[in-house]
């Protein structure tokens, strides 16, 4: 064994981490923003509104990443107004920035439906007992609706985060030296794909593993009413006299 | 209206380029993607059920494997275990290969490319297969297990007359998941040079530089195979699960 080889591989990926967490952190805020967006139009109630979060749902789950990424990159530099925008062809030229938009697009289609069924699964009863206290609609939503919906999204969610941990890859098809692309140039340059791809593959691992143990913990702080109450050792105090 | 003129554009050139063969192209494709994925949901089937008795297994060693494949293999990017069974499979051909001295010592033997890319997608979709099908083993009632034993069935007659009819009939919705991800899983199969839809369309993106046609179009046809998929599978699980059916 190589020993020195897999250590100097082991770190030439993981000085390409960095990389791979900016357009991870990106891409799930901005795919976070237009999930909360898609879900607010679909819980508006508006035909438009559910036409549209349908099509949108349909389109970007039903078809590859890489199909969305590279007609993102390839195809719309395609339209002169795009390329002439000077908005739009800052972004479009850069393959980072294409990356960050395919994953954030892509990762809102799967958001907003586990929203979705996270809002519905929010129990009637409570928002009735909301309303039977007079709560007004934005304190029935910020103190009922969002929390438990919260923690009733948050298994699913995880999952999607490490599903785009996944789709970070991706970007070394469009030219980004993250974790995969040096991962790829190196293979390229030392023939020995078995070991370079095992190194690239033990830090993915660990970077997935972390994030599900963060989210499994964030999940734990949430739900203290779903845990085994603690033990009475110590006896009741009696209720304090009042009067 | 820069906007609609060059949409007008496209369109235009569209129907000359699909009809001047790109178009039975990109249709070879499809059947290609879809042997991609059929041979990869088949690959997946046999190794998912074998993790998920694994998984199921009163054995902690067994256990351990189990758990274990179904966590590296939902933990990786799709595109390094594709990468790790291509170039890999290249690597340990070559090296027999060589050892062996049926090519040269500089000659490089590689692996096939339709090979490598369904054994990894095909490991890849067994991983998810695999959690499918225990929590389909899960969901059998104790009591009809426990009822096959008192009848004294063996160990086989209880997994072939009790557990695997009732195991397939509640992983269809779930085996519908997984073959769609496998059917975008396939796309990465581009990489190691299977004819499939995503390289074809590169290919034909590539040498008529209309890249925005022919990735709509593939995105088009990708979004038309999911979607066929979809009452395919709802019907399989109508008839699968017809004795459980409410009478209209």
């Amino acid at each position: 064994m190589d020993y020195n080889f897999y250590l100097s591989t082991m770190w030439s990926v993981l000085k390409a981490l960095p990389l791979t967490l900016e357009i991870w952190f990106f891409g799930i805020a901005f795919g976070l923003i237009i999930a909360t967006g898609l879900t607010w139009l679909r819980a508006s109630g508006s035909k438009f509104g559910e036409y549209f979060t349908r099509a949108y749902v349909f389109v970007f789950r039903g078809s590859p990443l890489l199909v969305q990424l590279y007609l993102i990159y390839f195809g719309l530099s395609q339209f002169d107004f795009v390329r002439h925008s000077p908005i739009l062809w800052p972004i479009l030229r850069d393959p980072m920035y294409c990356t960050i938009v395919a994953m954030a697009l892509n990762t809102a289609a799967y958001e907003s439906e586990i929203f979705r069924g996270a809002l519905r699964a929010v129990p009637v009863g409570q928002i009735e007992a909301a309303k039977a206290f007079g709560m007004s609609a934005f304190t029935r939503f910020r103190l009922v609706t969002l929390p438990i919906a919260l923690r009733l999204a948050l298994p699913a969610y995880s999952t999607e985060i490490i599903l785009m941990t996944k789709a970070t890859a991706l970007a070394s098809m469009v030219t980004i030296m993250e974790m995969m692309g040096t991962a790829q140039k190196i293979q390229h340059d030392t023939f020995r794909p078995i070991e370079v791809l095992t190194c690239a593959g033990v830090i993915y691992l660990l970077l997935n593993l972390s994030i599900a143990r963060l989210f499994a913990w964030v999940e734990y702080l949430l739900s203290p009413h779903l845990r085994p109450a603690p033990e009475q050792s110590q006896q009741i105090k009696p209720v304090p006299e009042v009067l | 209206m820069d906007f609609l003129n060059s949409l007008m554009d496209q369109l235009s050139t569209a129907y000359e380029l699909l009809a001047a063969g790109w178009g039975l192209q990109l249709l070879w494709g499809i059947g290609w993607t879809l042997a991609v994925t059929a041979v990869s949901m088949m690959i997946g089937a046999m190794l998912g059920s074998l993790v998920a008795a694994a998984k199921l297994s009163q054995r902690g060693g067994l256990r351990f494997i189990g758990e274990s494949y179904t966590t590296v293999f939902r933990g990786e990017p799709e595109l390094l275990v594709i990468y790790l069974f291509y170039y890999g499979g290249t690597q340990i051909l070559t090296g027999v290969a060589r050892s062996t001295g049926s090519i040269g010592s500089t000659d490089i033997l590689n692996m096939p490319s339709f090979l490598g890319g369904v054994l990894a997608v095909g490991i890849i979709s067994g991983a998810y297969q695999a959690e499918v099908f225990r929590g389909s083993f899960l969901a059998i009632h104790r009591g009809e297990l426990e009822a096959a034993r008192a009848y004294g069935m063996s160990a086989w007659l209880r997994f072939r007359l009790v557990i695997m009819p009732q195991v397939l009939r509640l992983a269809v919705p779930g085996l519908g998941n997984v073959w769609q991800l496998t059917i975008k899983d396939s796309a990465l199969i581009s990489v190691t040079g299977v004819a499939e839809l995503m390289l074809t369309a590169n290919k034909a993106a590539r040498s008529t530089h209309h890249s925005l046609l022919f990735y709509t179009v593939a995105g088009i046809l990708y979004l038309v195979m999911t979607s066929i998929s979809t009452p395919i599978f709802d019907k399989a699980e109508r008839y699968t699960s017809r004795s459980f059916l409410r009478p209209k």
